[in-house]
């Protein structure tokens, strides 16, 4: 075995291994003359959440909610604008003020697999070469580092005497997503985000990758961050569930009980809108019409209300703050809050 | 205007005999689909579930001859009873939009981005029933509301980049509807789309047709999908149909070996914790006709005989089809 321990647990187990408080990410659009400034895509509006040690944390929520762009800022391939990140206790970034954690370790410890397999390989690179870049350089002896890539493709499930030398497009994409994997498990990261690992895969092959996953998982002491937009394959790979709308979360909670008692009614629509199986359960009526407004102009208080069948004259003044429905189950809806003023306040917690 | 199509008992509305599609370029070939026999009654809505690779959107396209040159197609393909094949281009103008619609999966790049939508749908009508300009608008405003575009009116004179993804598809539906088709073909309409709207459009899909009276084909690989949506479903491998029959009963109780591995793949509510079957290996190549049942090499129920000879589909029980030496007629 030439693949080295990962980085010691520092803050002991009830310490989570990753926080963030308020992470805000907006984007400017130009435009016009000069490229002025014509507004601002508010990709992640406050974001904050907790990744405790040795769990899944599933994402969920539809195209623009902003959950690739978490992911982004958790691996910070982007900058936050506002907000802060603690990783196993250390300020990440921060480490000119003493105790926090270099953005260079920090990145070293944390790895990410993207949804495009193929984009996100080098394609002049054999893929044991690029598992084995990343320890390069950081340091790894090129021999040992090309060991190493060998004994990961091996458990990823590629046998490295046939696979090692071939190039990414010489793989199926199922493959390729293993490489990616491998190459994300090369610095023994503690923590791996993986964003939609999965959605552009066949379900035949979906099923072996998220098979892999949870052996790493187990062999390799991992904490996954699970982002996607399939409910079915979130409810299957987490433990923990963050529901995201218009880029701020709106519930947050343990897998079983978001599925059962979903209290937000965005949750509920969206568990809602699974196709069923089953043709003799065929639904009727869409649990919501229209389609998620346009990050630009969020409309104000609660962002869900435009689609929302219980929206009343509170929701547009106040945004929600996140209610206590259950120990470590909150959702952000007036109604789960009482006294909030909304007529229906207090009558979903039950 | 071209001639109605009037499918009666005995010309049903789709009729594929041994439909073979072979791409040939210079460096190799790919036998896509291999020898596919479908039919499709008048107001039925099939759908045609398979992995990518599988032939299910080639076959698609061979229905409105819509392949490229490079591909080599063979067998009998007969829509309304007209032979799709022999038509020329001019028919073939005819033909494609005026009895037969297709939709796609991404509406931006099958709409024009320079017209508004009320102006390719009214192009349409214009084109194919010979309407005025003003009352081919007159129908554009009719079929935005028929597909439930929320302020038609407003939206007539919008570009397609103006519109949400959902809205897109929609107005893509309006004109594949405009001259009242007989048969639409759908390939993964849905797949783009965010879950709630996804619903929304499926549900606009079902009411549409049983509204119109069309029959649908619709490619997909999602067997949630298939369950909202078809009557009948058609499961493709390596560019053959391994089994057919009603959506209630396959969904309920697959009989092919390939069709049971992709249910028991599919992730669904309850199988927390539990390890997911799944099916070894890739398809395959397809750069030469499989010889024996192109599955084997990834069945585990695979025996001697398998690899011997192409199985034939053979009906199950009446109205069910497998494509396996292992399951006998009168099982299922």
């Amino acid at each position: 075995m030439v693949l080295p321990p990962p980085a010691p647990d520092r803050g002991g187990a009830a310490q989570p291994l990753l926080e963030t408080r308020g992470l805000v990410k907006h984007f400017p659009i130009r435009g016009g003359l000069f490229g002025r400034q014509m507004g601002e895509v508010r990709a992640v509006d406050g974001v904050s959440l907790t990744v405790r040690k040795g769990e899944t944390l599933g994402i969920v929520g539809e195209s623009g909610c902003g959950k690739s762009t978490t992911a982004r800022l958790l691996m910070r391939l982007l900058d936050p604008g506002a907000g802060e990140m603690i990783f196993d206790g250390d300020a990440v970034g921060r480490d000119d003020l003493g105790g926090g954690i270099s953005l260079k370790d920090y990145r070293r410890q944390v790895q990410m697999v993207f949804q495009d397999s193929y984009a996100s390989l080098n394609p002049r690179l054999p893929i044991e070469d690029t598992i084995a870049f990343a320890p390069e350089v950081h340091g790894v002896p090129a021999a040992e580092a090309r060991e190493r890539a060998r004994e990961l493709l091996a458990a990823v499930g590629l046998a490295p005497a046939q696979f090692a030398r071939r190039y990414p497009h010489e793989l199926s994409g199922g493959q390729r997503q293993r490489v990616n994997i491998a190459r994300a498990l090369a610095l023994r990261p503690r923590l791996v985000i993986l964003d939609e690992p999965v959605s552009a895969l066949d379900k035949s092959v979906e099923a072996q990758v998220l098979n892999l996953l949870v052996d790493l998982k187990e062999s390799f002491g991992l904490t996954y961050v699970f982002i996607s937009h399939d409910l079915n394959v979130v409810q299957y790979i987490s433990d923990r569930v963050l529901v995201m709308y218009l880029g701020q979360v709106v519930e947050e909670g343990p897998v079983d009980e978001i599925y059962a008692r979903p209290g937000h009614p965005y949750t509920r629509a969206l568990l809602a809108s699974r196709p069923s199986m089953d043709p003799s359960q065929r639904r009727t009526e869409p649990p919501l019409t229209g389609d998620p407004p346009n990050p630009v102009n969020p409309p104000s208080g609660c962002r869900f209300r435009t689609r929302c069948p219980h929206a009343e004259a509170v929701c547009a003044e106040i945004p929600p703050v996140a209610a206590t429905l259950s120990p470590g189950h909150t959702a952000a809806c007036h109604m789960a809050l009482p006294g909030s003023g909304h007529s229906q306040a207090g009558g979903i917690a039950a | 205007m071209s001639a109605a199509l009037k499918p009666t008992p005995e010309a049903p509305l789709i009729r594929l005999r041994d439909l073979h599609v072979k791409f040939e370029s210079r460096d190799r070939t790919v036998h896509a689909v291999n020898g596919v026999d479908l039919d499709l009654a008048a107001g039925e809505v099939l759908c045609i579930l398979g992995e990518s690779g599988s032939g299910k959107s080639v076959t698609l396209r061979a229905l409105m001859k819509l392949l490229p040159k490079t591909a080599k197609v063979t067998g009998e393909i007969k829509v309304g009873g007209r032979d799709v094949q022999a038509m020329n281009e001019s028919q073939l103008a005819d033909f494609r939009g005026g009895d037969v619609a297709m939709i796609f999966q991404e509406p931006m790049t099958a709409l024009d981005p320079v017209f508004t939508i009320g102006r390719q749908i009214a192009e349409t009508v214009q084109r194919h029933e010979g309407a005025s300009r003003s009352a081919a608008d007159a129908r554009a405003l009719e079929l935005l509301e028929l597909v439930q575009i929320p302020s038609a009116k407003r939206r007539l004179s919008a570009y397609p980049h103006e519109l949400s993804g959902g809205l897109r598809q929609r107005a893509m539906i309006a004109v594949a509807l405009a001259c009242r088709p007989k048969l639409l073909l759908a390939d993964e309409p849905t797949t783009a789309l965010d879950a709630t709207v996804q619903i929304q459009v499926l549900l606009l899909l079902r009411s549409l047709q049983e509204q119109l009276g069309m029959g649908v084909v619709f490619v997909t690989h999602d067997l949630g999908v298939a369950g909202e949506i078809a009557d009948r479903v058609a499961v493709m491998y390596a560019g053959k149909v391994v089994e057919e029959g009603p959506v209630g009963a396959l969904m309920a109780g697959p009989l092919h070996p390939y069709a049971k591995g992709l249910l028991g793949a599919t992730v669904h509510a309850g199988m927390r914790g539990k390890r997911l079957t799944t099916i070894p290996g890739a398809p395959p190549m397809l750069d030469k006709v499989p010889t024996g049942c192109a599955f084997a090499p990834r069945c585990a129920e695979v025996i001697e005989g398998c690899h011997t000879g192409v199985p034939a589909l053979r009906q199950i029980v009446p109205g069910r089809q497998a494509r396996c030496i292992l399951v006998a007629p009168g099982e299922g």
